[in-house]
């Protein structure tokens, strides 16, 4: 019988690239048409970073809904356009220069490269096309008449979710979870590490440290080339 | 009339192997960071190191000397012509062990043969310090081993550690007749002449060795580095015996076909111990009040430091090694001269197997210079290193019992050594055959992601290092009958390894006569420094 495939799982934010989905939003926020839009909504952003800060330490799930309802009544097609103004000014000058090279080795070692993400996935999609990855674990905004809700369809890709996400997947692309790897930057991402056989800690947080440690896993650095 | 038991104590003052009677005193072993001090039975035949050999009086001219005259080719300076492009490799820090004080003699070599080019126009000219699948020398280490002033001048552009997994660095040149690929460095693959300078610690080292495993991948290790042909090397230290250096020539000739190698090899003597620690080169016989005082003092010292603050203190001495040869050409007739050399200094002359043979295992390894040394490689030390130095017979009969000392500590260094936890922790609970091992799990470990990017950007050894690990210890492992670990500080080490556990030396002398009998003939390898056996039956 013939050995199943393999999968390389890949948190983003602080794995990969250097932003997090608070700076992508910022930017999304100021770039908002009129003088007094982008004023007003950069206000609002640069107010509510303490509250995001927070909540992202307390949950990442209620971090996630409170942060993506700020998307609501934005449109698609305008999102689409800024996604990809977002990675050339943003997304792409951050992309550590070790993350190039560790992708390239998962691929060269026979791995599926699959990103695997809170973020939403019109965000993600240019850095994954840049990346190679041959698909992508996001999160998607609600949209009615190509507006959007600012809701996303549930499950929120976070935490233990990411885990299912990830199961689900291998079970569907016929993938082997015990060979396959995932490799992310923060404890909130223990599930997703833990549910494959091979995790891996990049560029860890102290939390995801001290467990990488206990349990004996790699720990890699993507920030150097 | 001195009695007979008199008379060969009188031959033994000069020989090197000392029996023990019932005044003798007690030996010294090590123990990882620790000296143990113990009583060996009556009988029991200590092997010791031979004197140094003395060091060449004029090391530089001694290496202007050979590139003048050398074996089987021109000199390097009539091969040398200006615009041609030149690489430079060198030996890593897995050789001499401890390293050796400075100037080290890769940096003396280096400075006269750079002087060299550049005097001949070789302005294109790279260092790649030949790590194979071995962790990439840090910058400290490597400025300590070239000097300053090659380090200033090349540093990080022309001189750097190879890499064995760099997909646009590596040349495939070609196969053997027994199917071994041949992997090179492309650098040093297209280059016009490559220049190896290499430092004999063991005659294990050096010859075909250098180029064709330092500079190659995974693939190119894996042709010889397997259970199989590591099986039939008796021993690594005995060339025409041993069936890893019949590949390491095929390999090493096929390499010479492609590209003109010019080889300056080295050697050292065994002066392993200077100053504070020189009663480590004597036999206890020998010792004076001040040797024994030092010794206490150390052992005082020893007792109440933490483990790492004494592997610092052990590892922060360098050696007072003495260059005793060099000879540069073609790779064989060099590599011939340095042998003989080698030999003089290590060989010891023995008539006789034992059924028990003792040995205390250091703190030092080749493959943890400023880390830990970790079970893993306790075990390549104990069956891998110290088993193999022998000519001939093995000083241990066929299924004889191996006692070795050492605290066997779960403590693996996470930084230089990641894929050994999980090999040890995960692959050894399942099996200990090394076929198995590496038919299931050798390349899933040598392509993990994780592990390639620890290698090609951290400090850590190749995925697949510690198979080629446990592969080392094979043939001591199919020869030796048990394994007894003396002083062991946990359970779990010596079982996951197939050992016994003892608490103390006489516990597992007992154990071993358990197999062998009360008249079983006891025997001790008194190292370090290196001590080799030759027994040709």
């Amino acid at each position: 019988m013939a050995e199943a495939g393999k999968g390389a799982f890949f948190d983003v934010d602080g794995t990969l690239v250097r932003t997090n989905i608070v700076h992508a939003f910022a930017w999304y926020a100021m770039n908002q048409g009129s003088i007094f839009g982008t004023a007003w909504h950069t206000a609002r952003t640069l107010a509510s970073v303490p509250l995001f800060w927070a909540s992202d330490k307390v949950n990442r799930k209620a971090f996630n809904e409170l942060f993506y309802g700020y998307y609501k009544g934005q449109s698609e097609d305008r999102l689409l356009v800024l996604a990809e103004e977002l990675f050339e000014e943003s997304l792409r000058p951050a992309i550590y220069p070790g993350a190039p090279r560790l992708l390239d080795e998962a691929r060269r070692a026979g791995c599926r490269i699959v990103l695997c993400t809170g973020a939403l996935d019109f965000t993600m999609r240019p850095l994954a096309r840049h990346f190679g990855a041959d698909d992508l674990i996001a999160n998607r905004m609600h949209f009615v008449d190509g507006v959007a809700t600012g809701r996303v369809v549930p499950p929120i890709v976070e935490g233990a979710h990411k885990a299912l996400a990830i199961r689900d997947y291998c079970l569907r692309e016929g993938l082997a979870l015990d060979r396959s790897h995932a490799f992310s930057d923060s404890f909130s991402d223990y599930p997703m590490l833990a549910v494959v056989g091979h995790p891996t800690a990049v560029n860890p947080d102290l939390r995801l440290r001290n467990v990488a440690r206990a349990y004996e896993w790699p720990i890699i650095h993507t920030t150097q080339g | 009339m001195r009695s007979p038991s008199k008379l060969g104590r009188t031959n033994e003052a000069t020989g090197q192997i000392v029996t023990i009677e019932r005044d003798s005193p007690p030996r010294v072993l090590f123990s990882g960071e620790d000296l143990l001090v113990e009583d060996l039975p009556v009988g029991t035949k200590v092997i010791y190191p031979r004197p140094p050999v003395e060091g060449l009086p004029n090391v530089k001219s001694a290496i202007r000397w050979a590139l003048n005259h050398p074996e089987g080719c021109d000199p390097l300076h009539a091969q040398l012509r200006p615009g041609m492009k030149v690489t430079i490799a060198v030996d890593d820090i897995s050789l001499p062990l401890p390293p050796m004080r400075t100037p080290d003699v890769r940096q003396l070599v280096l400075e006269i043969v750079l002087e060299l080019l550049a005097d001949s126009g070789v302005d294109d000219v790279h260092l790649v310090v030949a790590i194979a699948l071995h962790r990439r020398m840090t910058e400290a280490e490597i400025r300590r081993m070239v000097g300053p002033k090659v380090f200033e001048a090349f540093w990080p552009d022309r001189l750097y550690n190879h890499d064995a997994e760099d997909p646009d660095g590596l040349s495939l040149l070609g196969t053997t007749d027994h199917g071994e690929k041949v992997i090179l460095n492309r650098r040093a693959a297209e280059s016009d002449l490559v220049v190896y300078v290499n430092l004999n610690l063991v005659p294990m080292d050096g010859g075909h060795k250098s180029l064709g495993t330092g500079l190659t991948s995974y693939e190119g290790v894996k042709a010889h580095h397997e259970p199989h042909t590591i099986r039939k090397s008796w021993s690594y230290m005995d060339p025409p015996r041993s069936a890893l250096h019949h590949s390491v020539d095929r390999i090493g000739r096929l390499v010479d076909e492609h590209v003109n190698v010019f080889h300056v090899e080295t050697t050292i003597n065994n002066r392993m111990f200077d100053g504070p620690l020189d009663f480590l080169m004597k036999r206890e016989e020998d010792f004076v009040e001040m040797d024994r005082l030092k010794l206490e003092g150390m052992r005082a010292a020893l007792r109440n430091l933490p483990r790492a603050a004494k592997r610092k203190m052990f590892q922060a001495v360098p050696a007072a090694y003495d260059v005793i040869a060099v000879h540069a050409g073609r790779t064989e007739p060099a590599h011939r001269r340095i042998l003989e050399k080698s030999y003089q200094q290590y060989l010891v002359d023995v008539d006789f197997q034992a059924d028990v043979l003792v040995y205390g295992i250091p703190y030092i390894s080749p493959y943890n210079v400023n880390s830990i040394l970790n079970p893993l490689l306790v075990q390549v030390m104990a069956c891998g290193y110290f088993f193999n130095f022998y000519r001939g017979k093995p000083l241990v009969k066929q299924g004889g019992t191996l006692i070795v000392t050492h605290p066997c500590s779960d403590e693996f260094d996470p930084e230089h050594h990641p894929s050994y936890i999980e090999f040890f922790h995960r692959l050894l609970p399942e099996t200990r055959d090394a076929v198995v091992l590496e038919r299931k799990y050798e390349r899933e470990f040598a392509e993990n992601p994780a592990y390639v990017h620890m290698y090609r950007t951290g400090h850590a050894y190749h995925g697949a290092h510690p198979f080629f690990m446990w592969y080392w210890g094979e043939n001591g492992r199919q020869h030796l009958g048990r394994i007894i670990a003396v002083g062991a500080d946990n359970e779990h080490v010596p079982r996951l390894m197939g050992w016994e556990s003892a608490g103390t030396l006489s516990e597992a002398i007992d154990m071993a006569r358990s197999t062998h009998g009360r008249g079983a003939q006891i025997a001790m390898l008194h190292h370090p420094p290196i001590v080799m056996t030759q027994n040709p039956g």
